[in-house]
């Protein structure tokens, strides 16, 4: 149990995706303009990344490794991610037409952000058990959606602000993230 | 043919003008030997996708299109992840996982998507050597600001003599804020140059 509790602080606050990382950027900076919309990419981010691991922690362990292909690693873990992410789409329009209207816009562009492939390499590398594993990939997708939360938060408040007007956007957006990178520093000394 | 080349440096840059590919981008420009080697293996990657998908794209169907832009591209990712690890074992330990993550670089599928699956091969192969120079451009770029202010150093030549280096500039607070100020400095040069 104390393990589980060490990958879960550890993932959100200590390597957290977004501010030590640097994984899953784009979706950060994109989709973070609106509370209601990081809120969806957060949750499809999480649903995905979870299933993902799942998915892909046992295929490197059952067939690649014995097979001793791991060169074939990065091309077969994007195409599992990728019709992954259509099947989800397809499976939520029928079963949850709600749920899809919600996430739907959000799934296509989860493909490409590199925090999902990221975190299935991770994984990996770090000799976790396969629950530990998808514990792991769990925790580190609520790190993302506390971090884009948080973001979006100040980011509608930004719009009010008097900004210098080259800053406008991306630049005060990432002097923003680096403020908050600073902050999560803070937490660095809470697991060895 | 040399427009082609030229756009992908300045104007179009896939990161200062373009935001694309900013993972890689922040994350290994902790140093400068880094962000010339994540340049290199991204240029290697564009440039070999470039040429066989402007090569295929009129064989495959329209519909697949997607997922066989991103196999040709994993392939080239592969090619430089093994070369990497075989001939520069020190620069496959500070990249890390970010090798196997030029696959969803959004410049590469970008490129596929926007110039390689619709022009010919030569003009396609200009294109990944404008774009790929743009992107070893910002890291060079970036990677500077960060060496010299977060370490004292440039390509590890002490450079700051008694002045104490600014150690955030190094951690990932400093990236976010280079990145930022520099994509100010673009923004700031591009609305003068347009009002004369």
């Amino acid at each position: 149990m104390k393990d589980y509790l060490l990958i879960m602080i550890s993932a959100i606050f200590i390597n957290n995706v977004i501010f030590a990382r640097f994984l899953g950027l784009c979706p950060y900076l994109g989709v973070s303009k609106k509370f209601s919309t990081a809120w969806g990419m957060g949750m499809a981010v999480t649903f995905v990344m979870t299933v993902s691991t799942a998915i892909t922690f046992p295929l490197n362990r059952y067939i690649l490794l014995p097979f001793h292909i791991e060169y074939m690693r990065t091309v077969m873990f994007i195409l599992v991610i990728a019709s992954l992410v259509q099947i989800v789409e397809i499976v939520l329009k029928k079963t949850s037409p709600s749920l899809h209207r919600s996430l739907g816009i959000y799934l296509p562009l989860i493909t490409t952000n590199c925090a999902i492939l990221g975190m299935a390499l991770l994984a990996i590398k770090g000799e976790y058990s396969f629950f530990e594993a998808v514990f792991f990939a769990f925790s580190s997708a609520l790190g993302f959606t506390l971090a884009i939360l948080i973001f979006s938060g100040i980011r509608e408040r930004l719009d009010f602000a008097n900004v210098p007007e080259n800053f406008k956007n991306v630049p005060i957006a990432l002097i923003t993230a680096a403020l908050l990178a600073m902050s999560f520093m803070g937490f660095a000394g809470l697991v060895k | 043919m040399w427009k082609e080349f030229k756009k992908g440096i300045i104007k179009e840059n896939p990161v200062l003008s373009a935001l694309l590919g900013l993972c890689p981008t922040l994350a290994v420009t902790t140093t400068v030997k880094n962000g010339i080697g994540m340049g290199l293996a991204t240029i290697f990657v564009l440039i070999g996708s470039n040429a066989v998908i402007s090569l295929l794209a009129r064989h495959i169907p329209s519909k697949v299109r997607i997922p066989s832009y991103i196999v040709i591209i994993a392939t080239f990712v592969t090619i430089v992840d093994l070369l990497v690890q075989a001939f520069s074992p020190e620069l496959n330990k500070s990249l890390g996982i970010f090798i196997p993550l030029i696959v969803v670089n959004c410049i590469v599928l970008g490129r596929a998507e926007a110039f390689a699956g619709r022009n010919r091969f030569l003009p396609s192969i200009m294109d990944a050597l404008g774009m790929g120079l743009g992107f070893t451009l910002a890291l060079f770029l970036l990677s500077s600001i960060r060496e010299i202010l977060g370490n004292g150093t440039f390509l590890g030549f002490h450079v700051l003599g008694n002045i104490p280096p600014i150690l955030v500039f190094i951690l990932p607070p400093g990236a976010f804020i280079s990145l930022g100020f520099i994509i100010a400095a673009v923004s700031f040069l591009s609305a003068k140059r347009r009002n004369g």
